[in-house]
């Protein structure tokens, strides 16, 4: 069916084809529309599952944990605070190896409160043993989010997924999008260790140093398998719905001797701006990064890249830049932009791209331009 | 009377302390309970007597989680189950400071949304599987590692917390009245929604007294009236039989106190102000029941 929608509704209407059993979540500006949405979905019965109004974010991983450990299909959707809120059980969902799955609605960290676009807020939860995806359209939301329980709920992953937006500039704003029944695209969940009290075991129970490093290193296994179910459920994906996204966008990057590398809606922004520096002779391509975990193995050599990020690590850099830095060999011109919401326009990249001093770092409005 | 099974879901042998009331709660819970029963335990001191992996002294699988998360992590087992069509019955099984502290918000939740589930809260007022520092449940004058010269607050008061809630089924036990646990535990579990049971849990290391008089200085706790043993069901309260005698002739309060080197230097005033609590709440109970 083909509507006009949020990237909110985007998300919600693939959440309510997923069938999940509980869906457990609290409010939080921007992300609030996905549980109203879902909320009233299961009211209205279009929607089968148990909806768990928890009274924090950290009760609602917690209830997605225990709602997940005992077999069934979980949901929730959160952002900025309630992500930073939710961190511990962050790293419980990823260790005791549940395949939930979270929209998380990039929002600004207070203080100064700002309810804004930005990604230091899922970033921050890098090291947390969840994959992420970042998407830069409704259309993409409502297919990644499908594709995100397929990969998460995958024996070879059985690791939370979370799935990222922009706030507002996606999350509130409407774009076309195209619903499909999903079928069978999403097979039955089978989680070889649910709870069963006919077979009792401890779960998480004390370890002891002997055997605690085992179970990191199969979490960070099935996070490398992770990159090729990743490619087969896109793939499936395309050959149920005709479309393709991949582990990362490209724009015209075959002849690009200068790399554009950006996540979510920046991402797309970049594109408009590689048509424009085509226009004045900079062979200049975009390379849009969906999954930043399992970070992907990509190739720039040959090629100058400038780096977009909406993020900061403190004391450090950009994260996206210094990521990419240490998995591949260049030297980004890193551009720190968009923290907070800040307008970002494809004539600021183009000018990006033109002022780019390898190895430097830029921050937009702060730093004079070249 | 409901006979007690002899069947044991805790296995003999556990990593407690000797003379651990918890253990004893434990199996007794359990035999209530039945195999159909999951266990959620967030950090406590079960999270030891459960054993390291890859072994487990349980005979029921046994669901840890975060110390402020039991009882949401219940409320989506407790669904999940339920969106399954299982009967299987969630016990969150924590402890005072999980409970009272940390885990009081998520806790509330749950009562609020009337999740299907029971809360036990075994009460051995302080941390003890750190090393008993003090918690909100700590009585007023006892020493731990964090009141070094006795608590100088009064216990919080769970029960009329959680009794705001509007629970259908709310209870008191302690250790030292095994059967009275087994037969609430059965009545908490029969009631569909949320249950709370508040058990006395003493405990030798923390208190300081020998490991053979856990029994008796639970008994202590209900003979003085320290300890009520009472139910609500709907709301409706009755004095538990152990606690009938201590509601109208009491021992002294020194009774207890002098059996734990946690009181040793309890002052004067705290012996009057934890006597002038224990009587106004049995006035409270006895006013209701009247």
């Amino acid at each position: 069916m083909h509507t006009i929608a949020t990237g909110n509704r985007g998300v919600a209407e693939a959440v309510r084809e997923a069938k999940p059993g509980v869906i457990a979540a609290y409010p939080i500006t921007p992300q609030t529309e996905i549980v109203e949405l879902i909320a009233q979905f299961v009211a209205g019965g279009t929607m089968a599952g148990t909806y768990i109004p928890v009274e924090s974010e950290h009760s609602a991983m917690a209830a997605c944990i225990g709602a997940s450990a005992a077999g069934v299909r979980t949901f929730t959707a959160t952002s900025s605070q309630g992500l930073l809120y939710m961190h511990e059980m962050l790293h419980w969902a990823a260790g005791a190896r549940l395949p939930v799955v979270m929209a998380n609605v990039n929002r600004a960290v207070a203080p100064p409160w700002n309810v804004w676009a930005d990604h230091t807020d899922s970033l921050s939860q890098r090291d947390t043993g969840w994959l992420q995806v970042y998407v830069a359209t409704a259309q993409e939301a409502y297919d990644t989010t499908l594709m995100a329980f397929r990969i998460a709920e995958h024996e070879e992953v059985l690791l939370p997924v979370m799935v990222n937006l922009d706030g507002f500039v996606l999350s509130h704003t409407m774009q076309p999008l195209e619903t499909t029944p999903a079928g069978d695209f999403i097979p039955p969940l089978h989680l070889p260790h649910a709870i069963d009290t006919s077979q009792p075991a401890g779960y998480g129970p004390l370890t002891g140093p002997e055997y605690y490093y085992t179970f990191r290193w199969e979490m960070e296994r099935s996070m490398r398998d992770a990159r090729q179910v990743i490619r087969e459920v896109e793939e499936a994906f395309y050959q149920k719905f005709g479309r393709r996204y991949g582990p990362s966008e490209e724009y015209r990057m075959e002849d690009a001797e200068v790399a554009i590398v950006a996540m979510g809606t920046l991402g797309r922004e970049a594109q408009v701006a590689v048509d424009r520096l085509r226009g004045e002779g900079i062979p200049a391509g975009a390379l849009r990064l969906r999954w930043f975990r399992p970070f992907p193995r990509l190739d720039l050599a040959g090629r100058e890249v400038v780096v977009i990020d909406r993020d900061y690590s403190f004391g450090f850099g950009g994260v996206l830049a210094r990521s990419l830095q240490a998995t591949t060999p260049c030297e980004p011109y890193s551009v720190i932009a968009g923290l907070g919401g800040q307008e970002v326009t494809y004539a600021d990249i183009a000018g990006f791209v033109r002022q780019r001093r390898p190895g430097d770092e830029y921050w937009f409005g702060v730093d004079a331009g070249v | 009377m409901a006979e007690i099974p002899k069947e044991e879901f805790l296995l003999p042998t556990t990593s407690a302390c000797a003379g651990c009331s918890s253990s004893l709660c434990l199996r007794y819970i359990l035999k209530a309970s039945g195999p159909d029963t999951v266990l959620v335990i967030p950090a406590c001191c079960t999270s030891v007597i459960q054993g390291m992996y890859p072994k487990t002294a349980f005979q029921v699988p046994v669901y840890n989680i975060a110390f402020a998360a039991a009882a949401s992590c219940a409320s989506g087992m407790s669904a999940a189950f339920r969106a399954l069509g299982r009967k299987t019955k969630v016990i969150v099984y924590a402890g005072d400071g999980g409970t009272v502290d940390i885990g009081l918000q998520a806790l509330s939740g749950a009562f609020e949304r009337e999740t299907d589930f029971l809360y036990i809260c075994y009460d051995n007022e302080a941390y003890g599987n750190t090393g008993m520092q003090r918690s909100g449940a700590t009585p007023v004058g006892a020493r731990t590692t964090t009141t070094p010269g006795g608590k100088t607050h009064p216990k919080k008061d769970i029960e009329l917390i959680v009794e705001a809630h509007r629970p259908p089924y709310l209870a008191t036990a302690c250790s030292a009245y095994p059967t009275d646990l087994f037969q609430k535990v059965k009545k908490a579990l029969a009631i569909p929604g949320a249950s709370f049971i508040h058990i006395l849990a003493p405990c030798p290391t923390g208190w300081k007294f020998p490991p053979g008089k856990t029994i008796e200085v639970g008994k202590l706790a209900v003979k003085t009236g320290m300890w009520v043993l009472y139910e609500r069901e709907y709301g409706r309260l009755a004095i538990s039989a152990p606690s009938k005698g201590a509601m109208t002739r009491p021992l002294p309060l020194t009774d207890y106190l002098s059996t734990q080197g946690r009181f040793a230097g309890i002052t004067p005033e705290q012996v009057q102000e934890l006597e002038g609590e224990i009587a106004r709440r049995r006035e409270r109970l006895l006013r209701e029941v009247e």
